[in-house]
C-alpha cells in the first residue's frame, strides 16, 4: 500500500504506515467507501474466526440502517448475524455475556446517542470483568457506534460521546477516518481481547467531508484512501497517522475533523503537521510528543462539545510533556457545549472558520 | 476446579439458538390467516373496579366493537353519538392529509425528516377522543393525532416541521419532535420508550398532590424491550399511578418485526399481567374499540385503580419515516392484505352504515382537509422552510442550556458571532 494517505504523504508517514499496518504490498484493492471497508472487516473476520459474531437493531435481514451488514446474514447465517429487540443494555449485557462463553461478538449500537441506555453493562460490566476477576473473564467485544453529525439529524442522531468513554478505564476508543483505516482498525479491534467501541463517523461513510457544507459532496472513489485491500490486514490499535507532515504546528484531531483540517490547512497554506489519532485510548502518546516538540505548537480538533472533551485530555498531556517545547498557548476546537441543534447545524459545527480562527491565533507571533 | 470434560455430556442433545423470522419477506405472497381475529363484540367488559387479576383472558384476546358489516356491537360499544363519531372521523383524515402532505414536503427538501402514522390513526386520535383535555399525553413520535385530535394548529406544527422562524422550539429539534404543553404534549424524545417512567412520575406527581388529571403514554411494540418500559410498569404497580400505557403494536420496529419484540411468545398486552396491571388487547383499527378501551382505562385511574396497559394491534402501512424503504425487509402485499383493514375506512362504513354519512360527504370532506392542509402550509411556508434562509437569530443556539447562561457558554456565543462577522456566511444550506 503505498499511496493511502489523505494528502501529501511522506517518508515519515510511509513508514508509519508499514510499520503499523500488516498486510503485503502486493494485495488487491477495490474502490470501497466506509461502510463497505467496515463490511469487509467484519466479513473477513467472521470467516477467519467462527467465534465472531454480529448482532444489533436491524443488522440482520435488512442489512443495518447504514447497510454497513448488508450481506452478513445471508453469507455467514442466522445464529451468526441477527436482529436484536430494541434495548442497547440488552445488547451489551448480552455480548459481555457471549464474550465470557468465548465468543467474540460485535454488536452495533444504532446512533452512538443511543448508547446511553448501555453505559452500566459498558462501563461497570465490559471495561471491568478482566479487572474484577483477576483475569478469569474477559470482554472481547467490539461495539460499533455511527457517531457525529453533519448529517441534520438533530440532537439525538449527531452527537459524540467519546469523552465519556474515553473517562472510563478499561475500554478502548477508535475512531477511523478513512476506509482503508476503518478495515485495517475493526478487524485490529475485533482480534482485541479487550472491550473496543468503534465509533464511525457517519458524515464521511460515503466521502471525505472538508467542512464546507455548501459544496459539492465528494465520495472515496477520488480518494487514496478508498483503494481499500480485499483480503485480510490490520492497523495496530494505539497507533496514529501522520496525515500531512509539517513543520509550522502540531494539530491533532480524529474522525470528520481531520478532513476539514486538511481542507483547511490547504486553503491557508500553512505547514501543518496533521495527526489523525486513530484510536484514542491507547493514544499514541509518541508521535504526538515528537510532533509538538518539533513544531512547538498544538491545535486540537473535535467536533464534541468543549468541557470535558477529549480535547481537555490531549492538552494536559501535551502542557505537561511538551511545555518547554511550546511557543504558542494550546488551541482547542470543538463543538460548542450545547446539544446539537437541528437548524442551527453548520453554526454549532467547528467548522473550517472555526479552524481557520485557530489558526490565525495561535500562527499570531510565528 | 476443573469443567466437566466433555465426555459425559456427549450423549446430550446439542442445544440450538432460535432466531426469530417474520412469516413474509419480499417478493412473498401474503397470507394473514394465521393471525388470529376473534369475532366482533365477543370479549366480555369487567366492572372498572375489577381486580386486574380477574380478567387476566382480556390480555390475549382482541377488544373488537366494529364487525365486518359496520355495525358497532357487544359490551365495549362506547355508544358514541354521531356527531362525535364524525368529529373523530375527521380528526384521522385531517391527520391522513397532513401526513402526506408533510411527507411530501420532505421529499421535495423543504426538511430533514418526517414520519408518518398511516394506518394507524385510530390509536392516537380515538384516545384523544376517550382522554380529558387536561389528562397529560407522554407520546412517541407517532402520535402526532393526539395534536391534531386536540384541535392543534396545523401551521404550528408545520413551523416545528420547517425549524422555521415561527418554530416554537427554535430550529432546535428533529422535525415532528413536537412540544405542546398547552395542548397537554409531552416533549417528544428521539430516545425510545424514555417517556414511559416520566409519564408514570407524572401520574404520581398528580395522584400525590390530590389531583384529578390522569396521564397516557405511548411506545411501539419495539420499544417495549426497552429497559424504561419495565421501570415504568414497576413503579407504576407499586404506587398504582394513575397512568394508561399504550402499546402500539404495528407490527413492525423499522425492519424489525414483533417477534423480536417476543412477540412470538405471547401478546404485548401479557406484559401487564406479571407486573399485576390491568392489561388490554385492542383491534387499533377500530376507532370505537380504541375509545371504549381508553375511556375504561381512564375510569379505573381516576378512580384509584391504578395502571392499565393496553396493546393496540395495528399496521404500520408506510415506511417507518422518509429515511426507510419497507420494500428492503417485508413484502409489499402486507399493509393492503392486514386482517384489519383501514381505520378510516372502518369508522366511514360504520357511520354510512347507520346513516349517519354517506360517500358524497366523504369525498367532499376530504376535498376540503386536503384544501385546509395545503393552506396551512402555504401559511407556515412564509416562516421559511429547513435551510432557506429564515431560519432563528444566530444566538439562540445558546437558548435553554441552562436557564442562565454561564460564562463559558457566553463566550462561546461570541465566538460563534465572530465566526460569522469575519466569514460573512450565513449559516445554512442554498435552496
Ligand atoms: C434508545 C433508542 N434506540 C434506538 C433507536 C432507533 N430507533 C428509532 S425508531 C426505532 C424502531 C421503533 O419501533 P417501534 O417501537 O415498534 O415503534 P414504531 O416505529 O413502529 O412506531 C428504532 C430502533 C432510538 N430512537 N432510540
Ligand atoms: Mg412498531
Amino acid at each position: 500500500m503505498s499511496d493511502v494517505t489523505a494528502t501529501r504523504g511522506s517518508d515519515a508517514t510511509e513508514a508509519a504506515e508499514a510499520a503499523s499496518s500488516s498486510h503485503a504490498d502486493t494485495e488487491p484493492t477495490t474502490r470501497m467507501n466506509m461502510i463497505q471497508a467496515i463490511n469487509s472487516a467484519m466479513d473477513i473476520m467472521m470467516e477467519r474466526d467462527p467465534d465472531v459474531i454480529v448482532m444489533g437493531e436491524d443488522v440482520g435481514y435488512f442489512g443495518g440502517v447504514f447497510r454497513a451488514t448488508a450481506g452478513l446474514q445471508a453469507k455467514h447465517g442466522k445464529t451468526r448475524v441477527f436482529d436484536t429487540p430494541i434495548t442497547e443494555c440488552g445488547i451489551i449485557g448480552v455480548a459481555v455475556g457471549m464474550g465470557a462463553y468465548g465468543l467474540r461478538p460485535v454488536p452495533e449500537i444504532q446512533f452512538a446517542d443511543y448508547i446511553y441506555p448501555a453505559l452500566d453493562q459498558l462501563v461497570s460490566e465490559a471495561a471491568r470483568l478482566r479487572y474484577r476477576s483477576a483475569g478469569e473473564f474477559t470482554s472481547p467485544i467490539t461495539v460499533r457506534s455511527p457517531f457525529g453529525g453533519g448529517i441534520f439529524g438533530g440532537q439525538t442522531h449527531s452527537q459524540s460521546p467519546e469523552g465519556l468513554f474515553t473517562h472510563m478505564s478499561g475500554i478502548k476508543t477508535v475512531i477511523p477516518s478513512t476506509p482503508y483505516d476503518a478495515k485495517g482498525l475493526l478487524i485490529a479491534a475485533i482480534e482485541d481481547n479487550d472491550p473496543t467501541l468503534f465509533f464511525e463517523p457517519k458524515r464521511i461513510y460515503n466521502g471525505p467531508f472538508d467542512g464546507y457544507w455548501d459544496r459539492p459532496s465528494q465520495n472515496w472513489s477520488k480518494h487514496p484512501a478508498g483503494a481499500v485491500p480485499t483480503g485480510y490486514y490490520k492497523i495496530e490499535l494505539g497507533k496514529a497517522k501522520i496525515v500531512r507532515a509539517g513543520e509550522a504546528l502540531t494539530i491533532l484531531a480524529y474522525g470528520t475533523m481531520v478532513h476539514v483540517c486538511t481542507a483547511v490547512v490547504a486553503e491557508a497554506g500553512i505547514d501543518a503537521e496533521i495527526i489523525d489519532l486513530r484510536t484514542l485510548v491507547p493514544l499514541d502518546i509518541e508521535t504526538i510528543e515528537a510532533s509538538v516538540k518539533k513544531t512547538g505548537r498544538c491545535m486540537i480538533v473535535h467536533e464534541a462539545t468543549r468541557t470535558s472533551g477529549f480535547g481537555a485530555e490531549l492538552s494536559a498531556i501535551v502542557q505537561e510533556r511538551c511545555f518547554y517545547h511550546l511557543e504558542a498557548p494550546i488551541e482547542r476546537v470543538t463543538g460548542f457545549d450545547t446539544p446539537y441543534p437541528h437548524s442551527l447545524e453548520w453554526a454549532y459545527f467547528p467548522g473550517p472558520v472555526r479552524i481557520g480562527e485557530a489558526l490565525k491565533k495561535i500562527m499570531k507571533d510565528a | 476446579m476443573t469443567m466437566a470434560s466433555e465426555h459425559p455430556r456427549a450423549n446430550l442433545q446439542p442445544l440450538t439458538l432460535h432466531i426469530p423470522e417474520p412469516k413474509f419477506r419480499p417478493g412473498d405472497a401474503v397470507d394473514f390467516a394465521e393471525v388470529d381475529v376473534p369475532p366482533a363484540g365477543e370479549a366480555r367488559r369487567p366492572d372498572t373496579a375489577d381486580k386486574a387479576s380477574d380478567f387476566i383472558d382480556l390480555a390475549y384476546t382482541l377488544v373488537r366493537v366494529l364487525d365486518d358489516d359496520g355495525n358497532a356491537v357487544g359490551p365495549w360499544d362506547p355508544k358514541l353519538s354521531p356527531d362525535v363519531m364524525r368529529r373523530m372521523l375527521r380528526s384521522m383524515a385531517l391527520l391522513r392529509a397532513f401526513d402526506e402532505r408533510m411527507f411530501r414536503a420532505q421529499r421535495q427538501g423543504k426538511t430533514s425528516f418526517y414520519m408518518k402514522a398511516l394506518g394507524e390513526e385510530a390509536v392516537a386520535v380515538a384516545a384523544a377522543y376517550a382522554l380529558d383535555y387536561e389528562d397529560m399525553c407522554f407520546p412517541s413520535y407517532r402520535q402526532q393525532g393526539l395534536l391534531i385530535a386536540r384541535g392543534w394548529s396545523l401551521v404550528d406544527m408545520m413551523n416545528q416541521i420547517y425549524s422555521n422562524t415561527a418554530d416554537r422550539l427554535g430550529g432546535k429539534q428533529l422535525p415532528i419532535m413536537y412540544s405542546v404543553k398547552e395542548a397537554g404534549f409531552f416533549s417528544i424524545s428521539g430516545n425510545l420508550t424514555t417517556q414511559y417512567p416520566q409519564a408514570v412520575g407524572w401520574a404520581m406527581a398528580s395522584a400525590a398532590k390530590g389531583d384529578t388529571r390522569i396521564a397516557a403514554t405511548w411506545c411501539g411494540e419495539g420499544s417495549t424491550a426497552e429497559g424504561d418500559f419495565h421501570s415504568a410498569l414497576t413503579f407504576a404497580t407499586v404506587y398504582r399511578a394513575p397512568v394508561i400505557f399504550n402499546i402500539v403494536n404495528n407490527q413492525w420496529a423499522i425492519s424489525s418485526f414483533s417477534g423480536f419484540a417476543g412477540a412470538e411468545a405471547t401478546t404485548f398486552a401479557a406484559r401487564a399481567v406479571g407486573y399485576g396491571i390491568a392489561g388490554l388487547r385492542v383491534d387499533g383499527n377500530d376507532a370505537l374499540a380504541v375509545y371504549a378501551a381508553t375511556e375504561w382505562a381512564a375510569e379505573r385511574a381516576r378512580t384509584n385503580q391504578g395502571p392499565t396497559l393496553i396493546e393496540h394491534f395495528t399496521y404500520r402501512a408506510e415506511g417507518h419515516s422518509t429515511s426507510d424503504d419497507p420494500g428492503q425487509y417485508r413484502s409489499e402485499g402486507e399493509p393492503n392484505a392486514w386482517p384489519l383493514g383501514d381505520p378510516i375506512k372502518r369508522l366511514k362504513d360504520h357511520l354510512i352504515a347507520i346513516g349517519e354519512w354517506d360517500d358524497d360527504r366523504h369525498a367532499a370532506q376530504d376535498k376540503e382537509l386536503a384544501e385546509q392542509v395545503k393552506a396551512a402550509q402555504k401559511e407556515a411556508e412564509k416562516n421559511g422552510i429547513l435551510g432557506h434562509g429564515l431560519h432563528q437569530p444566530l444566538e439562540s443556539l445558546f437558548d435553554g442550556v441552562f436557564e442562565e447562561l454561564p460564562w463559558h457558554l457566553k463566550e462561546q456565543r461570541q465566538q460563534m458571532l465572530d465566526e460569522e462577522s469575519a466569514s460573512g456566511r450565513p449559516w445554512d444550506i442554498k435552496a
